[in-house]
């Protein structure tokens, strides 16, 4: 046995774009045990549900992360739309589709690229951040922003895309979808890439189910879980397949996502497709009574939204849970054993968003 | 002292943000914004850093965090605080746990307000700071100069 000793590992780290810290115990080189200690972006963001009403706090809800910040905003909606009984018009259903995949569009790029920048190859990472900016620029045509959006409110949106525009990003979506597959056969085939993905960082299904991983890391072990099969917003009405890989390891965790950027670009072309006209928001009267949980497929897994009303524009409770925080115990356990320099690889394998995680 | 405002190498912390500013960031140093081209470099090591860029706001455990990334930074340095929450502490301001900007911490040169700050404002923000640091080092000199 070698001599043990402990490094710590951030909050500030060349390749984490955010803090997250990690006491990793090492013997010669090899990881033993990796201890993660969580609360350098906690806000405390929940607890102002006492200081905002539910009309305003949908803008605090999508200020969580600014990645899938649209998702957040928009599972919040759909929680307090439930607990009122308010139907949202069949536009405002299919703009929220739009969306939400257009997010998980950008967010699997911006992964992909820091995965790259995670095993050095910046060429790679430039790439695909270039590419993810002609999605941002079709949110900021459509909405106006580029992080933040804000267009979610209680009972529809705040803004209608014209359709013409609509039309306009089915065919950019075709012409991003060409150039994504290029990029995408470096990330598949590429020797070197291979080398440093392949065969490493696994989890195993059976470890997956009982550390209750979600999203892509777990579909990247063979569990078939997606809640978009559940059919909240326009899901129902669109053709959609699972992404589900075996192996476990790094690569298949990368295919998954790389087969739901298609997926998702093919859902937008879809939904552009059936796009019906009319109102895109209904008027809410009175103040929400009852509780619900709202559960809906981010980027990186399943959100929960529970909200809990008394009847008064001020909400009893709203509580997120949030996928990178389910997935950062499977992700200690896939470090174990691994080499000191693959541990910055593993930790980017899961797709954290360490924001959202704190809140 | 030799003047190291022409090629600045900068470092990025994300205090307590939405991660908004903090892609931001990352994307103004990517090919469409390229902030590279005026000369500065991303670094991860504060001690090779001249320009600290702070986003989201200062909370009680990475309070100790960006105090000691300041002081570990070489003379003279400049701070940039990027976007609302790294400004004033923004929308999450009466959360329990923010306690404010990043100037109740460390003294903050540029401010570049925006919710999320957009590139163009942000580059706009390290051109003012290369300026700033110019002006540092010219009064560091002109200091150990009088001290002979």
């Amino acid at each position: 046995m070698g001599k043990r000793s402990v490094i710590p590992f951030g909050p500030q780290h060349p390749v984490l774009p955010e803090p997250i810290h990690l006491d990793l115990v090492i013997e010669d080189e090899t990881v033993v045990e990796a201890i993660p200690s969580i609360g350098f972006v906690h806000r405390g963001l929940e607890s102002l549900t006492d200081k905002k009403d539910f009309n305003e706090l949908v803008y605090i809800i999508e200020r969580t992360c600014g990645i899938c910040s649209y998702m957040h905003g928009m599972g919040y909606c759909e929680a307090v739309e439930r607990v009122m009984k308010v139907q949202i018009p069949d536009r405002s259903r299919f703009l929220r589709t739009v969306w939400a995949e257009m997010s998980r569009v950008h967010s699997h790029l911006l992964w992909l690229g820091l995965l790259a920048d995670a095993f050095g190859f910046e060429a790679l990472f430039y790439q695909s951040w270039r590419l993810r900016e002609r999605v941002l620029d079709m949110f900021e045509e459509s909405t106006g922003g580029r992080c933040i959006f804000s267009v979610n409110k209680i009972g529809g949106q705040l803004k209608d895309v014209p359709d013409d525009m609509l039309k306009a990003f089915s065919v950019k979506f075709t012409e991003l979808e060409k150039e994504i597959r290029v990029m995408a056969k470096t990330f598949l085939e590429d020797y070197t890439v291979n080398k440093r993905l392949k065969g490493v960082g696994i989890l195993t299904k059976e470890q997956a189910l009982e550390m209750g991983a979600l999203g892509p890391f777990a579909r990247g072990s063979g569990v078939r879980y997606d809640l978009r099969e559940t059919g909240y917003a326009a899901y129902p009405e669109l053709d959609f397949e699972m992404c589900v890989e075996k192996d476990g390891d790094c690569y298949a965790r990368t295919k998954v996502r790389i087969e739901e950027i298609f997926q998702a670009i093919s859902l937008i072309r879809q939904a552009i497709d059936k796009m019906p006209g009319g109102e895109i928001a209904v008027p809410v009267k009175g103040n929400p009574m009852g509780e619900y949980a709202m559960r809906l497929e981010q980027p990186r897994g399943e959100g929960v939204y529970y909200i809990k009303g008394n009847g008064t524009k001020f909400l009893d409770r709203v509580r997120l849970r949030t996928p990178t925080f389910a997935n950062i115990a499977p992700m200690v356990q896939t470090l174990k054993g691994c080499k000191l320099s693959d541990v910055p690889l593993y930790i980017l394998s899961i797709d954290p968003c360490i924001s959202c995680t704190e809140r | 002292m030799k003047d190291v405002s022409k090629s600045p190498w900068i470092i990025h912390y994300d205090g307590s943000s939405c991660n908004g500013c903090d892609m931001e960031v990352l994307a103004s140093l990517t090919p469409v914004y390229d902030i590279e081209r005026f000369g500065v470099i991303n670094t991860g090591d504060p001690m090779q850093a001249d320009i600290f860029l702070v986003t989201g706001g200062i909370n009680t455990l990475n309070q100790m965090v960006v105090k000691q990334i300041y002081d570990q930074m070489p003379s003279p340095k400049v701070v940039v605080a990027i976007g609302t929450c790294a400004c004033t502490g923004g929308i999450f301001k009466e959360c329990y746990n923010i306690i404010g900007g990043t100037d109740t911490t460390i003294p903050v040169d540029i401010y570049v307000p925006g919710c999320a700050a957009r590139p163009q404002s942000i580059i706009d923000g390290i051109v003012q700071a290369k300026e700033c640091l110019k002006q540092k080092c010219i009064a560091e000199q002109k200091a150990a100069k009088e001290g002979k």
